[in-house]
């Protein structure tokens, strides 16, 4: 059975622009992303809309639903009234191309800051060796499908223009912390998350982790592990002085 | 909603714990010590637990110890979420707009001395223990064994800021966290799991813990005012 139900969607790009309302009709066990191209089909084929998995799983179709970054896909229309309007607005953060897509090359240029995988030298028998628990704890972080809705949400690039060149984010904290607790990498990566990538600049609100499609727990295990390991590089003198000792002997 | 309850919450707190410090008495009531007031260093204490101080301090017992808890909750990573969200509104929800224009975060005086945070957790890992203490000397009425309603609430005060401790992310760090190959050190791979699991709930021993000193201290204080006795179950 379909139900009525009214959209406004942002529609415009860089130059500006303004939300329109649709009003189209929804069935049971729709997303957002499935109206939303009804209306694409029905009343606006000019409508700009980034998908791909329809499944949560391509991070492609990231907007803001009543002022919450979310997928379209994997928002629900049942979690709405009937009688409620929906407001559809393209990601805050970046800057739009046209109506729900943004241009979110930023991240990917960010990302050229943050040196690859550098494994250790191979066993004497040529091989790698890695133990579960070991691996497990980056595993989590691999789970990322670069929707950057942590980025989008996050108040230091969102509210804050000028930090967006000195400031990588969660996604790529969630990067580095793949890299650096990974059991065989061998690059230290401590002075370029402090001098480089602004992990100072986190004030852990957490809100990169509530808005994670994925479930990662991106500010426990990631963002703070790393803060602490930058913790003992520069602010523990009792690091220090192991270190200064171990090195002596 | 959240930042106006935390705001009002953590208010609270810290007039409560202002007031009781400066007021310096009721504080103990045989065998029960308010937790504000405990480990108790000085001479003019009304139940010293280790006179360190001797007569040399004059002002309230409390402001010696209080400090260290104070400092560790103020740097840990739950309650600056909790506080740069509903004071400095930076920002006050996820996806509403920064109250300041300009932000720096963690990186400039004061609050890159966040990063003690580690100093204070070595500073109050001690306080779960003495608390613990002063929990089972609550099970000795006047020389006989026994245990009241107060016993419990010491005990339960001990256990939850315990656990509020022990699930701190430096901790965490620092029992396992800061190394990659925890299957070369299984000692510090089991202490980083349990480390882990409590962490989870990291924020809910928060403030229940804070709860508990609370009522700890109200509990004491209300005994020796009077308002009522203590229920005693053997």
């Amino acid at each position: 059975m379909s139900e009525a139900v009214t959209l406004r969607i942002w529609r415009g790009d860089a130059e500006g622009g303004e939300f329109r309302e649709y009003q189209t009709s929804t069935s049971e066990g729709e997303v957002i992303l499935d109206v939303i191209h009804r209306i694409q089909a029905e009343q606006a084929n000019d409508l700009a809309v980034r998908w791909n998995c329809k499944a949560g799983k391509c991070g492609s179709c990231s907007a803001e639903v009543d002022g919450k970054p979310c997928l379209l896909c994997m928002t629900r229309m049942d979690l709405f009234e009937t009688d409620e309007t929906i407001t559809v607005a393209p990601l805050k953060a970046f800057p739009v191309s046209r109506d729900l897509v943004t241009d979110v090359s930023l991240n990917y240029e960010l990302a050229k800051k943050v040196p690859p995988f550098n494994p250790v030298p191979p066993e004497p028998d040529g091989t790698y060796r890695m133990q579960q628990i070991d691996i497990e704890r980056v595993q989590e972080f691999h789970k990322c499908i670069e929707c950057f809705l942590c980025q989008n949400v996050c108040h230091v690039i969102r509210d804050h223009d000028d930090n967006k060149k000195h400031f990588a984010g969660p996604r790529l904290f969630i990067r580095v912390a793949s890299l650096d607790m990974h059991p065989l990498d061998a690059t230290d990566r401590k002075d370029l998350l402090a001098d480089e990538l602004g992990l100072g600049m986190c004030n852990i609100t957490k809100c990169c982790t509530e808005v994670c499609p994925e479930n990662i727990r991106i500010t426990d295990n990631a963002i703070i592990p790393l803060k602490e390991r930058v913790v003992s590089r520069r602010y523990d003198p009792v690091v220090w002085l192991g270190r200064k000792l171990r090195s002596r002997t | 909603m959240e930042p106006l309850v935390t705001v009002g919450v953590l208010s609270a707190f810290v007039v409560y714990g202002t007031f009781v410090a400066f007021v310096n008495t009721d504080y103990f009531v045989d065998p029960y010590l308010s937790p504000f007031f405990s480990p108790c260093l000085a001479s003019n204490c009304e139940e010293a637990t280790w006179d360190l101080f001797g007569t040399h301090w004059g002002f309230s017992p409390a402001l010696l110890i209080l400090p260290f808890p104070l400092g560790f909750r103020l740097t840990c990573y739950y309650y600056r979420k909790a506080y740069y969200r509903s004071f400095l509104w930076s920002p006050p929800a996820c996806a509403v707009s920064d109250f300041r224009s300009s932000y720096t975060g963690e990186t400039k005086f004061p609050l890159i001395l966040q990063n003690v945070h580690r100093y204070f957790f070595f500073l109050a890992l001690p306080f779960p223990i003495i608390l613990l203490y002063d929990a089972l000397r609550a099970f000795r009425f006047e020389g006989e064994f026994g245990m009241g309603l107060g016993t419990l609430i010491l005990l339960a005060n001990a256990v939850l800021l315990g656990l509020y401790t022990l699930s701190c992310h430096s901790c965490r760090h620092l029992v396992g966290g800061g190394i990659n190959l925890l299957s070369q050190a299984p000692i510090r791979r089991r202490l980083w799991g349990v480390s882990t699991r409590l962490n989870a709930r990291h924020m809910q021993y928060a403030w229940v813990s804070l709860f508990g000193v609370l009522i700890a201290d109200l509990y004491v204080r209300l005994l020796a005012n009077g308002v009522f006795s203590d229920p005693r179950f053997f």
